[in-house]
């Protein structure tokens, strides 16, 4: 049985099912809330912060908290803006990011956030820090320096009993994924390109193929992310 | 090993979520975990590898290379480096010929830093192989590497006295000592075990979350969430089982009051278990120990064992049919934000101690996804008080809206530094006066790295949730101490060491403010740095748990309150200076060429 709650986005009244969580009660409704380590499908876990909303006056991330009745809920103000737009220039001096040489430029939601967000440049010093690429796997490759640690591949990627394949790796500033050296061997062409599809960014990629589609003619360069939310309004 | 970590798995029933206790075992015997051990552990669990190392990696104490015979963890609170922790690290470098963080050639001897592990009020201080050397001097460093290398055992090292009250118990044996320096109803000895057990098994579980309530009494751990509310939330959720965790993580630098009620009034806290468990329906409690107290297990299970017996603990307690409630130990393996709740529950259950997401709160879904009750050491030893005296009574104590006493865990400058408990209202410079300054205060860190540094002219203010909410960590620091090098700069070091590493924001913005602070004390900082560091810390505040949100809070309320040591540290000729030292950049360079740089 599902139940009807009403809530307010942005003042907008809307209705939404009962214990779905905001962002989908949002995009149902034709409202787009940013979105990194969030996947359909995959059970979330707010760890990019970039769905922080208000509700009821305090920040919550829009991806694991579910609606209730009453709820009053604001995804846009300047604080929020201001916020969202640090996340993701925080992706992007944590790591080593360089777009244009990156197999996954036009597909990638970081760039997309970022220039739906307009970031020229970020007001954080960059960390340039030293990470490695591991070509070890023999489907895949994995680049560090691109990871945004948004556990997509972690929570959404296993074998055939239910294993992870990938994995965290230490704490704090010196986290990293690991990629399981045994049963990550054995990946199938299928779980493969789902993983390299699963990750936001270019971290994961087939190897040996790539560049099928042109950069330029890549999902983001035609379309703002998030516009095909917003045109269902 | 393959052998032993088969005896360890079996031990724990192929069961996955005691993946903590199993890496414990091995960590102990061997003093790593190979990756040969990693490998049956993974088949047996039907995990994968990097599932395993997952865990592994996180906690401090667990390690995939020797870590020594001896594996000796030093301190580096700011205590620590107060009381003359430098000198002592330097003998310990002098004396084994290795620096930290590697271990002797012949695997003898390994040298690590650590977190503060509750010993501030005799620092400087060290965990060897699991038991604590206290005071340490260069002179003691001196005699324990030599002891080491001629072979003496662990319990032969100590020095000729052990602690003062049950520090010197048979299962005990340790050099700590309790600093008890002002007792209250909590800590009055003259307790009797069982009593309150006796009084709630004559009441009904709702009667006694009534009396809880009407006591008033909120949350010990620093939180401060109302205890009777939290118990009612627990009761009335749904769930074939219900579990009450005692959080004994104790990892804010600081603090190290749980440690004295461990060690001097355990059968207190078990029984604080076993009400909490009769009043939220539980039957099972778990006392989720820091492993830095490790020192403490065979005596608290002495005692457990001896409740047993007592039928305290156990089927039908006390003659009450149908009341059944056991206590386990689980230990942590060194991360500070296991202390949060719901970490803690991740990392009972065999994980990474990454906090959850919230809601769901674990009253509704907690271990194994049951409803769980989390409360603090104190909370836990208060409400005893409550049942045995009343609300009306507790309520006596305190001011309206903080009710009942304190235990305040106080170090520093100071004569006397150790554990005191007050009713709340006491202000900053009552408790000065109480545990005699030496010299002049400068400021006073209050609720720990996460709370806030005051100078004098707050000193006036009141302990209690209505002004300076505190888990109860005071830190005195006299006017000759250099607040931002040594307080600041070693609590943001502390943040950036204990994220979890989950949140954006948590896991890379601490360290972007803590080099806008380095650039600072390197003269290199303007104006627009403080501005930086104020704004940009505001982002914090959307990380995921308490940890995160104040990470930025050492700089924030120092600049607050002591804006003018950053002023003075400013170039202000300047009004753009990026920190960037070019010459200190091609030195390097210029020296493989032998080129004078001319900048
Ligand atoms: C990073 C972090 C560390 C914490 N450490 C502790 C701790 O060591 N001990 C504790 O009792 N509470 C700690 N807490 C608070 C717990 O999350 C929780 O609020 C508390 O255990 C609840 O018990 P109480 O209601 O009895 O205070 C910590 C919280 C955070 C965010
Ligand atoms: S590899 Fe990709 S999917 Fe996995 S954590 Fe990194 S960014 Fe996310
Ligand atoms: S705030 Fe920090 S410690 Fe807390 S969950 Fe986030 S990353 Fe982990
Ligand atoms: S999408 Fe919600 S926290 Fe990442």
């Amino acid at each position: 049985m599902n139940q009807i709650v009403n809530i307010t986005i942005d003042g907008i009244e809307c209705m939404a099912q009962k214990g779905q969580y905001i962002v989908d009660a949002a995009k149902d409704n034709g409202i787009y809330i940013p979105t990194l380590c969030n996947y359909p499908g995959v059970k979330p876990r707010g760890s990019c912060r970039i769905c922080t909303v208000k509700v009821n006056g305090r920040l919550m991330t829009a991806c694991t908290t579910p609606v209730s009745e009453n709820m009053e809920i604001i995804n846009e103000d300047p604080e929020l803006a201001d916020l969202r737009k640090a996340i993701i220039e925080l992706f992007f001096i944590e790591g080593n990011h360089f777009c244009p040489a990156c197999e996954k430029s036009g597909n990638c939601e970081l760039q997309a956030l970022a220039y739906r967000y307009k970031i020229m440049v970020p007001r954080f010093p960059y960390a340039f820090p030293q990470r490695e690429l591991d070509a070890s796997n023999p489907k895949l490759v994995k680049d560090q320096n691109r990871c945004i640690l948004c556990k997509r591949c972690i929570r959404g990627i296993h074998d055939e009993k239910g294993r992870t394949i990938f994995a965290y790796r230490r704490r704090g500033t010196h986290v990293e994924i690991g990629v399981d050296p045994k049963i990550g061997k054995d990946l199938s062409d299928d779980l493969a390109q789902k993983s390299m599809d699963i990750c936001p960014v270019g971290a994961l990629l087939v190897r040996e193929k790539g560049f099928d589609v042109p950069i330029g003619e890549r999902k983001y360069d035609k379309q703002s992310i998030g516009s095909d939310i917003e045109e269902k309004r | 090993m393959k052998k032993y970590t088969q005896k360890v798995l079996d031990k724990y029933h192929h069961d996955k979520t005691r993946l903590m206790d199993i890496l414990i075992e091995i960590q102990s015997e061997y003093g790593y975990i190979s990756s040969e051990v990693i490998t049956i552990i993974a088949q047996d669990l039907n995990m994968s590898e990097v599932d395993v190392e997952q865990t592994i990696s996180f906690y401090h104490f667990f390690s995939m290379k020797p870590t020594g015979k001896f594996s000796i963890y030093l301190n580096n609170s700011a205590v620590a480096n107060m009381m003359g922790r430098n000198e002592v690290a330097a003998a310990f470098e002098k004396e084994t010929g290795i620096k930290f963080g590697e271990t002797t050639p012949d695997g003898l001897i390994g040298l690590y830093e650590t977190s503060c592990i509750g010993m501030n009020d005799q620092e400087p201080a060290a965990i060897i192989n699991n038991r604590i050397f206290t005071k340490l001097t260069a002179f003691r460093v001196k005699e324990i590497i030599r002891d080491i290398k001629e072979g003496k055992e662990i319990e032969k090292m100590f020095s000729a006295s052990f602690g003062d009250g049950a520090n010197r118990n048979a299962l005990v044996k340790s050099v700590v000592s309790n600093n008890i320096r002002k007792i209250g109803p909590i800590l009055d000895p003259d307790y009797k075990v069982g009593e309150a057990i006796k009084k709630i098994i004559k009441m009904t579980p709702e009667e006694v979350i009534a009396e809880v309530k009407h006591s008033n009494i909120r949350g010990r751990g620093g939180a401060g969430f109302p205890t009777g509310l939290k118990w009612e939330f627990c009761r009335n959720a749904e769930g074939e089982k219900k579990y009450i965790f005692c959080n004994a993580d104790e990892g804010e630098p600081g603090t190290f009051k749980d440690r004295v009620i461990l060690t001097e009034l355990p059968r207190l806290l078990f029984e604080g278990m076993v009400v909490a468990g009769y009043a939220v329906g539980a039957s099972e409690g778990i006392l989720y120990l820091r492993y830095e107290y490790k020192y403490l297990e065979n005596y608290l299970e002495d005692i457990l064992k001896a409740a047993r017996e007592k039928n305290y603990l156990g089927k039908n307690i006390m003659g009450k049919n149908g009341f059944n409630f056991d206590i386990r130990i689980q230990f942590g393996a060194g991360a500070y934000v296991c202390g949060e709740e719901s970490a803690l529950i991740e990392s009972a259950e065999g994980k990474r101690g990454e906090p959850r997401d919230r809601p769901p709160f674990p009253v509704e879904k907690g271990y194994l996804e049951m409803p769980t009750v989390v409360n603090n050491v104190e909370t836990l030893c208060s409400v005893v008080k409550v049942i045995l005296n009343g609300g009306d009574w507790y309520r006596s104590f305190g001011t309206a809206d903080s009710t009942g006493t304190k235990l305040l865990s106080i170090s520093g400058d100071c004569r006397n530094p150790g554990v005191y408990e007050v009713a709340w209202g006491f202000s900053v410079n009552d408790i000065l006066e109480m545990v005699g300054k030496s010299g002049n205060v400068q400021a006073v860190q209050v609720g720990g790295p996460s709370g806030s540094l005051i100078g004098p002219d707050e000193f006036n203010r009141t302990l209690g949730y209505e002004d300076l909410a505190t888990g109860g960590s005071l830190i005195i620091f006299g006017e000759h101490r250099d607040l931002l090098e040594d307080v600041v700069l070693n609590f943001m070091e502390f943040f950036i060491e204990e994220s979890c590493g989950s949140c954006s924001t948590c896991r890379i913005l601490p360290t972007v403010l803590k080099q806008k602070l380095e650039k600072i004390l390197n003269a290199r900082g303007i104006a627009q740095d403080i501005a930086d560091i104020e704004n940009w810390g505001k982002f914090l505040k959307a990380s995921r748990c308490g940890l995160g949100q104040t990470a930025a809070n050492p700089l924030l309320t120092s600049i607050k309150n002591f804006r003018h040591l950053y002023e003075e540290k400013l170039q202000t000729a300047k009004e753009y200076d990026t920190g960037f030292d070019l010459s200190a950049a091609v030195k390097d360079a210029c020296e493989v060429t032998h080129r004078i740089p001319n900048i």
